[in-house]
């Protein structure tokens, strides 16, 4: 090992300290509601999401209610089933995930693993919480709007999405999913600039791109990559809202709607799919990359050792987030666009497989030869591996386009999607949870629900996606409120069907189990101490926990190491922080 | 221990699950067996990576798991192993990608002597369109759609004046001849969806979009429309009845004599 | 899609420029203590607004160039009827170039601390700004009473939508501006407004070369210029 020579080290700089006057809360309502503070605004970000996925989670029963046992429940028919498939596929993509992994965990982790005092622009950071705010509750609206939500599936494809054969589409639901879209881009592109931002200009001294962790490193990406594709979405959004409420027809063309003829002429349906895929496809991204960069510290933290090949998976990272914005048309391979097009979009998606292959490597080749402490967050860091490899591979299918043929628009595709953006990113984001919840409340999660939470989760969430790819094979298209009588559906299948909403009922409702847990453990919660899982990453090196407005009380920390200095040979402990500056333990950086 | 194991079982049993699965594909009624042979090679090169990353996975938590005074190995990267990694990662997306590029090329590349015929899809039904003795379809346009001329056909164009249509969703074909199948909506998107025919495309108002089949065997095959079109979505089926050549023939001669007699007196 | 791929290029190269300089291929693990080439890189403590309007301008340069190529892809359709634009949109360019000159102008006032030209400097601006609103607001009417309605053909549709996705970003400025302006009256130092006059007149800067881009779109020039180039290619 190198020493490089110290630099210069003196006052920390004259613009960090500034920030711990900038906004010092006065009173309660500026502490924890209208708050500043990264934080609270991670916790109110966080709570909003988890409460939105509550309800998607439920809606995620009555469809899989009716798919089970059709006919049964005679309050779900097909207007109400398309309803609730369209608002839990959106709310799980967008509201849920996006929000959380970026608003949630972005603005908690950004500021503390970069060694900030708050993000760079505090104000704005709020305003982003309450627009997010405002585009859940017009969203939550539209189901007690006239009509009810939209049922046009989550992709929104004109012209269906705003024709009466579709739920919503001359109704309200429509125009409030589509205002809502667009005022959580503007909500998102507030929190977003706070994140990226905070990354290039707040990181503390010594803090380099390369010593950042991981988990900063994929936050950032998707940010950055968030900020450039929602604006496709926003487009589309504002495209379609005049085509539903001015009589435009940027993607209407000559219809004939029932016998009647409408007074539209000339617009391109796909050209309302080429907008959307834009932004879908680096949104796939935008979940991933925050999962991938949680997961590497996850596991390197627990495997007590560093992550193997840390500069293969910063430019890996780097390489999906640029290669994710010229793929998108392979969700296309059947929609009627330009045939040709799919050699070239087949070949850069499986493209794609090879830097995220390396870092499934690394994941593993991290657990190789580590001292592995199967602790909750690592269980669910291992589950990750086995759900998204899974996911990832029949992503291999769906992406080489003649394969796609046969499977697209069938059931394979949702267990594909499900097992790689869906139950992937959500195991992460319990792992994270289970990891982060000493930090933020000062208390340890409890052990034994954690683990019956997490084997019921994982192996449920597996025995529900594995089998469903086998019902695409066959043919069973997605998106049918009922299967009905299908020459070449075996009644084996109805039974599989009726097997996987069973096991999607226990997984759901073990998930009260965990929101159980997060209540219970914050009173009743083990006491953690400042660092309980001995991790190197600056948020664990906090004088106060859970860490006060401003983060690092009066010096701001400054960093001499990278963020893996796990069981390194001759030091006294297996891990070095950050902050510390020889590999001899010195009194005072460790904090209880 | 118990996690390893858990692991090795989830990969056992998933490979057990595909093999016994009583769930597969359809038995294939057409000329694109390539497609499915792409598939399988798809399935054994990422099964053997999943089986793989899983089980290595089983082995390092079984192996290196937390003991008293296990101390983990210090080694931040090696080159050479990432190198070899990416390099066999790279071949086996080649050999996935290749063949599916071949098979595409088959897929969008029509055969001279295949018969066009037209699918139009409308919520929630479909109607065909055979061409008559000319062998050539009339011009449409979803504008001239009417209670009496329910696909748009336009009148000026003598091409159209013999075609064939079917309403009510039983589409004819004859077994061993290519078709290219003119897909058209007069409303939203749908998708033309014979699951043993392994075709599939969507049909966009708008547009006429295409995919190209030969039956290879006789028998009856159902249609689904595979792009959500609204409520009646599941609804929407028909069926194509592949026929061997003179059952078609003839079926296709009474057919044209009514609908030709049907349509003739709409032209003036 | 051509156009935000063009940009999206852009992006790419600037972000790979910049990246580059940060010591990618570095083994962090083999270097310990402050890194010492940090505390050059770290610019003014003001900076960080500067690149917060960068990353913002990423954006709205995104949200562009969809729309032009959502643009690009609607006109090839046959129905497409372009719309003759008002002659008033020359006048109006005119205007939002004199508010970006006249905001270059005060930025290096500001620079200089000369406080009157300051402050003539950012109400000239900020009325020429306003009167390129309202003179697009005109251009709107003058097409209405033509005839040339949103819903009539997706030509004109593109033209309200594109110029009023700018203009409502033109007014965003103007609510930055305005402040700018109310501190200055309130006999702020020019040192103390110098950043928020440079943020003002980057973005000013940028909303016209939006605009003219937007311009070379509507009257068509874009496309000329465009098959051009492909036939010297070919």
């Amino acid at each position: 090992m190198v020493d490089v020579p110290l630099g210069h080290i003196g006052p920390a700089h004259a613009a960090d300290v500034d920030d711990v006057e900038l906004y010092h809360p006065h009173s309660w309502v500026t502490k924890y509601v209208f708050s500043q503070d990264a934080k609270i605004i991670a916790i109110q970000y966080s709570a909003t999401a988890l409460t939105v996925g509550l309800i998607a989670l439920v809606l995620s029963w009555l469809m899989r209610l009716q798919l089970g046992f059709p006919g049964v429940f005679s309050f779900i028919d097909a207007n109400a089933y398309y309803q609730f498939i369209t608002m839990h596929g959106m709310m799980m993509v967008v509201y849920v995930l996006t929000a959380l992994f970026l608003g949630g965990f972005g603005n908690y982790l950004i500021p503390l693993m970069v060694g900030a005092r708050d993000m760079v622009f505090p104000y704005v950071n709020m305003v982003s919480f309450w627009v997010y705010l405002l585009a859940v509750l017009i969203l939550v609206a539209s189901f007690f709007a006239p009509g009810g939500p939209t049922g046009a599936g989550w992709t929104l494809y004109p012209p269906q999405a705003i024709l009466s054969g579709t739920p919503g589409g001359q109704d309200w639901g429509i125009i409030l999913m589509l205002v809502s879209l667009i005022v959580f881009i503007i909500g998102f592109t507030m929190g977003g600039l706070n994140y990226v931002v905070t990354v290039l200009q707040a990181r503390a001294r010594g803090m380099t791109l390369m010593r950042m962790p991981l988990t900063v490193w994929g936050i950032f990406t998707a940010s950055f990559m968030a900020l450039l594709a929602f604006p496709a979405l926003f487009v589309g959004s504002v495209m379609m809202l005049f085509d539903r409420t001015l009589g435009t027809s940027f993607f209407m063309p000559a219809i004939v709607e029932m016998g009647q003829t409408l007074d539209r002429s000339g617009g391109s349906p796909i050209l309302f799919q080429h907008l959307f895929w834009f932004f879908g496809h680096p949104e796939v991204y935008i979940v991933a990359l925050p999962a991938f960069g949680i997961v590497s510290d996850l596991i390197s933290t627990h495997a007590r050792r560093n992550i193997f090949g840390y500069r293969m998976m910063v430019w890996a990272l780097l390489a999906i987030g640029a290669l994710s914005f010229i793929v998108w048309a392979h969700h296309m391979y059947v929609s009627g666009m330009n045939p040709y097009f799919g050699f070239f979009f087949a070949t850069t998606t499986l493209i794609i497989a090879i830097p995220t292959a390396i870092k499934v490597y690394n994941w593993v080749l991290t657990l190789w030869r580590g001292d592995i402490h199967l602790t909750v967050p690592m269980l669910f860091a291992l589950a990750f591996i086995v759900t998204f490899v899974n996911g990832g591979l029949t992503g291999l299918f769906l992406g080489n386009v003649v394969v796609d043929v046969p499977l697209s628009d069938t059931m394979f595709v949702v267990a594909h999607f499900h097992m790689v953006m869906g139950v992937a990113p959500i195991l992460v984001i319990f792992g994270a949870i289970y990891h982060w919840y000493p930090k933020i409340t000062g208390r340890m999660l409890n052990d034994p629900l954690g683990k019956l939470h997490f084997w019921v989760t994982f192996l449920g969430a597996y025995a529900i996606f594995f089998p469903m790819h086998y019902l695409g094979l066959m043919g069973v298209p997605r998106r049918y409120h009922e299967i009905g009588e299908m020459a070449f559906v075996p009644a084996s299948a109805h039974t599989l069907n009726a097997f996987i909403t069973i096991v999607a009922l226990i997984v759901g409702a073990v998930q009260l189990i965990f929101v159980f847990n997060l209540f219970w453990s914050l009173r009743y919660g083990r006491p953690s101490g400042g660092n309980p899982w001995r991790a190197t990453t600056l948020e664990w090196q906090t004088p106060e926990t859970p860490p006060p407005h401003g983060n690092w009380g009066a010096k701001l920390p400054v960093v001499y190491r990278w963020a893996y200095d796990y069981s390194v040979p001759g030091a006294v402990e297996d891990f070095l922080p950050q902050n510390q500056p020889s590999a001899q333990p010195a009194s005072g950086t460790i904090h209880g | 221990m118990a996690v390893a194991l858990i692991l090795v079982l989830i990969t056992v049993g998933s490979v057990v699950f595909h093999l016994v699965s009583p769930w597969w594909w359809t038995p294939i009624a057409s000329n694109w067996g390539y497609i499915d042979s792409t598939i399988v090679i798809t399935f054994w090169i990422t099964g053997a990576v999943f089986v793989a990353v899983v089980f290595f996975m089983a082995y390092c938590v079984y192996r290196f798991r937390h003991q008293p005074g296990r101390q983990a190995h210090y080694e931040p990267e090696s080159k050479r192993l990432e190198l070899w990694l990416t390099i066999l990662t790279g071949v086996g997306v080649a050999a996935m990608l290749t063949p599916g590029l071949f098979v595409w090329r088959q897929f969008i590349t029509v055969p001279e002597d295949a018969t066009d015929i037209e699918v139009l899809g409308q919520q929630w039904q479909w109607a065909f369109r055979l061409p008559g003795p000319d062998g050539k379809l009339g011009m449409t346009d979803t504008r001239l759609v009417s209670p009496d001329n329910p696909l748009g056909i336009s009148r000026e164009d003598p091409k159209g004046q013999d075609d064939v249509i079917i309403e009510g969703g039983e589409l004819r074909l004859p077994v061993d001849k290519p078709v290219k199948a003119l897909l058209r909506s007069v409303d939203v998107i749908h998708n033309f969806y014979v699951p043993e025919m392994r075709a599939k495309m969507d049909l966009v108002p708008g547009q006429v979009s295409y995919i190209w089949f030969t039956p290879t065997r006789t028998g009856t095959f159902e249609i689904l429309c595979a792009e959500l079109c609204g409520v009646g979505h599941p609804q929407m089926r028909g069926t194509v009845v592949v026929q061997e050549q003179k059952d078609y023939q003839a079926w296709l001669e009474g057919q044209a004599s009514r609908n030709f007699a049907r349509l003739a007196p709409a032209v003036q | 899609m051509g156009s935000i791929l063009v940009f999206l290029t852009a992006l790419l190269i600037i972000a790979t420029w910049w990246l580059s300089r940060q010591g990618l291929m570095s083994k962090p693990w083999l270097e310990q203590g402050v890194a010492v080439d940090w505390l050059a890189a770290r610019r003014a403590p003001s900076s960080a607004a500067k690149v917060g309007l960068g990353v913002f301008l990423a954006v709205v340069g995104s949200l562009f160039a969809l729309f032009i190529s959502a643009y690009a892809i609607r006109m090839q359709m046959p129905d497409w009827r372009a719309l003759p634009l008002p002659k008033i949109l020359w006048l109006n360019t005119g205007m939002l170039v004199l508010s970006s000159v006249a905001l270059h102008g005060t930025r290096k006032a500001a620079r200089r601390g000369e406080d009157e030209e300051l402050r003539l400097g950012l109400l000239a601006a900020g009325v020429t700004a306003l009167a390129f609103l309202s003179g697009q607001l005109l251009a709107w009417r003058q097409l209405t009473a033509d005839g040339y309605l949103l819903a009539s053909n997706s030509a004109n549709a593109f033209f309200y939508v594109l110029t009023g996705i700018h203009g409502l970003h033109l007014l965003g400025g103007l609510i930055a501006l305005g402040r700018t302006i109310a501190r200055a009256w309130r006999g702020i130092a020019p040192e103390r407004l110098q950043l928020s006059v440079e943020l003002c007149a980057t973005y000013w800067h940028f909303l016209l070369f939006v605009w003219l881009v937007l311009l070379s779109v509507l009257t068509g020039w874009a496309g000329d210029v465009i098959d051009i180039c492909r036939q010297l290619l070919a």
